[in-house]
């Protein structure tokens, strides 16, 4: 079997690209998507075209999936909102959260997990100890861990909510602090927007999600009490820091997609000026860069002029992204391997590395 | 613990769908997706709240017109207890004074 | 990778598999199932590194759903394997019915419906009655159509556990079985096909008209359930009850409030399908 995702990718970009498949080739598309976490947007975009019957109740038990996923994570969000209440600082929901409550294009039919927030560093006792007293207590009880989260990543080790069983990624900034790379979390932060609705998340009697609001007049327009979201040109750069500056590219086609959609909604001539000064700002020139030029190469993005073009190692990009047969497996394991060697070296410097592999043999 | 002044509001009422069984009552929450069991008085309590926002002692007072709670602060003490459940579980709201 | 597919019911599957021989069991236990061009799942069964493709093989369990920390399996139980593989792409993607871990037979187009532990005796009791004149309807999974509430056929091999082997054996000797698998993690299991006339007629169901909730080794006993308790281990018996959201709630509560449920207790076979017919004829 010599396809890969590609397949995947046409049917995105371009949906009429699905009306030649025979019945081996929609079983290919589709174990292709779900193994990408993109079942439920590709339910989204062949929403309009004639598909095979047996096809449409697949995707329409995509919907179902993709709406209850939304569904549990605002109110997630929400049960966030009430349990930090009494703290007076912004609380930024992150990633697909942030999508769907905003009610944008990279929300439809998105796979979403864990709740991703993020906060100032200099709170984080005071959020965690709120968190703590609501009902979420720690995953992982691992001294060694705890303190490297604590010390050097991005974010508190993980919560999960004792009776709902659902995760909390608590984040202070986008990237590990060992990263080569200094995103400026003050300026995210300081750049966010509250959403429309009081508390937040569809406040009204039906979720956002399921297309039905009836929001409740805002009485408290300095955003008190309401959940942020991060300024468009901020979520394209924590998108593309996410892809391409901490991790192996697994979930790549995904997060591409998102950031494609991100692109496609806030695109303005003053937009694009913005994401070249912010991009620097966050030390993230590269991999925005990346971001931009690869969504254009495959999902086919409409993009400026001069943010076009082909760097060398757009290729490799391409052929890890893409790396998935018609039966689901991850394939090019060598390529996924440089990927993966690449991905502990972005996240901390070499001596680092060491002594954390050195621990980390050690105990398993 | 909790103030006696503290407003509570219910979702409007097609927020949730409640199916009464034998002895006890199913609540389907539109918004969490979370299906609720509730004994009495909850369900008395969520209709006679209506889309109004009331305190513990306006709502026992309602409530008294058509069951018996038994003694005046008795009544209140339920009552106040059964709306902070409601309100960790976010079937009602707190609303904070204007 | 060597490749098999089969229709259960409503429900396709292409099963994948690094070695030759769990496709050669399945391909002779379903011979009599349709084999779909197009299916609903993938399930794949891959030997968890290079190495344990030949040297003690091991198989893992991949497919279009995962879990994450899945137990590997040596190949003797590949067929085992796949069988979990099926039920997980199940449980984790099906969603256009509300799905009940439970078994369940049909007569004159009404359904029985059993539900209970591991080890209640609803695989067994199923596969007893599904030669009794019931036809079988399934031993796994129950699908309920959330339009019209009736029960959706899906009837794979059935698994019958250590001692109920025996037993199958002995009231059903001319039934195809699949090989012994000893050592598994829930003890000896042995597969058999279901009887010829659920292959031929699994496109239909019928309404559910009684709730049993078996328990296999005590005193003969029968006890009204009521519709509360019901609903609440029913939605424990459920893979996707929360996931259907409002159509999970709406199907739920009309089956709770239209079908009768009773506990059961059994010693043997024959003393619960007396049950089986004495509630039925009373009840049903």
């Amino acid at each position: 079997m010599s396809r890969d995702a590609m397949l995947l990718v046409d049917a995105l970009r371009d949906p009429a690209t699905t009306r030649g498949l025979d019945a081996q080739g929609w079983t290919e598309l589709l174990s292709m998507a779900r193994a990408e976490q993109l079942v439920g947007t590709l339910a989204e975009r062949l929403k309009i075209e004639s598909v095979p019957p047996k096809v449409a109740e697949i995707l329409a038990e995509a919907r179902i999936n993709a709406d209850y996923q939304h569904r549990s994570a605002l109110w997630e969000a929400d049960c966030a909102r009430r349990a930090l209440a009494g703290y007076g600082g912004k609380v930024v929901l992150l990633k697909g959260t942030a999508y769907v409550a905003s009610g944008l294009k990279a929300g439809e039919g998105r796979s979403i997990g864990d709740l991703d927030i993020l906060v100032a560093r200099d709170d984080l006792s005071q959020v965690e100890e709120a968190l703590l007293a609501a009902g979420w207590e720690w995953v992982k009880p691992d001294p060694y861990d705890d303190a490297y989260y604590r010390d050097h990543m991005h974010e508190l080790p993980p919560l999960i909510h004792k009776e709902r069983d659902r995760m909390i990624d608590v984040h202070h900034t986008i990237l590990p602090l060992t990263a080569r790379r200094r995103p400026d979390a003050v300026a995210m932060l300081g750049r966010s927007k509250p959403l429309p609705f009081r508390g937040g998340v569809g406040a009204g009697p039906v979720s956002v999600a399921q297309g039905l609001t009836s929001p409740t007049p805002d009485p408290s327009p300095e955003g008190e009490g309401r959940l942020h979201t991060l300024a468009p040109t901020d979520m394209v750069c924590h998108s593309a820091a996410h892809l391409f500056a901490d991790g192996d590219l697994a979930g790549g086609l995904r997060n591409l997609w998102d950031i494609h959609c991100l692109l496609g909604e806030f695109s303005s001539a003053e937009f694009w000026v913005q994401l070249r000064s912010r991009a620097s700002l966050h030390q993230l020139s590269e991999p925005v860069e990346r971001a931009v030029r690869l969504a254009h190469q495959l999902y086919g993005t409409q993009i400026p002029q001069e943010w076009a073009g082909w760097d060398r190692q757009d290729k490799w990009y391409v052929a890890r992204l893409t790396a998935r047969d018609g039966w689901g497996r991850p394939t090019r394991q060598f390529i996924r391997l440089i990927f993966y060697i690449r991905s502990h070296w972005l996240r901390m410097p070499l001596l680092m590395l060491a002594r954390h592999l050195w621990v980390k043999w050690r105990k398993g | 613990m909790a103030d006696p002044k503290t407003l509570y509001q219910a979702e409007p009422a097609d927020a949730r769908i409640v199916e009464p069984l034998d002895m006890m009552t199913l609540i389907y929450q539109r918004r969490s997706g979370i299906t609720h069991m509730v004994g009495e008085p909850v369900p008395q309590m969520l209709e006679a709240m209506g889309e109004d926002a009331v305190d513990a002692a306006t709502l026992a007072a309602r409530l008294a017109v058509s069951f018996d709670l038994g003694g005046q602060d008795d009544a209140v003490t339920l009552i106040t207890e059964r709306l902070e459940e409601l309100a960790e579980l976010g079937l009602v709201e707190r609303v904070t004074d204007a | 990778m060597h490749e098999f597919r089969v229709q259960v019911g409503p429900a396709a599957f292409r099963i994948g598999s690094a070695w030759r021989a769990p496709i050669d069991q399945l391909a002779h236990l379903y011979r009599d199932y349709p084999q779909p061009d197009f299916t609903d799942f993938t399930v794949r069964l891959e030997p968890t590194t290079w190495l344990r493709r030949w040297l003690r093989p091991s198989v893992a369990i991949g497919g279009d759903y995962m879990l994450p920390d899945a137990a590997p399996l040596p190949l003797a139980q590949g067929l085992l394997a796949a069988e979990m593989a099926m039920n997980l792409q199940m449980a984790l993607g099906w969603r256009r019915h509300l799905l009940l871990h439970a078994s369940a037979v049909e007569r004159d187009g009404r359904v029985l419906v059993m539900t209970g532990q591991s080890g209640s005796g609803k695989s067994t009791l199923s596969a007893l009655l599904g030669s009794e004149g019931w036809r079988f309807l399934g031993d796994e999974f129950v699908l309920l159509d959330p339009v019209t509430g009736n029960v959706v056929p899906f009837p794979r091999l059935i698994s019958l556990k250590n001692e109920a082997i025996a037993a199958m054996q002995s009231a059903q000797p001319d039934a195809r079985f699949g090989p012994l698998l000893a050592g598994t993690p829930k003890g000896d299991i042995r597969h058999v096909v279901p009887p010829a006339d659920a292959i031929a007629q699994m496109g239909q169901g019928g309404a559910p008209a009684l709730l049993l909730f078996p328990r296999y080794g005590y005193p003969g006993a029968v006890r009204e359930v009521a519709p509360g308790e019901t609903f609440m281990r029913l939605t424990q018996a459920s893979t996707n009850y929360v996931a259907l959201g409002e159509a999970g709630f709406i199907t739920l509560t009309r089956f709770v409030k239209s079908v009768p449920s009773r506990a059961i207790d059994y010693q043997s076979g024959d003393e619960a399908i007396a049950l089986v017919e004495k509630l039925w004829e009373r009840l049903a």
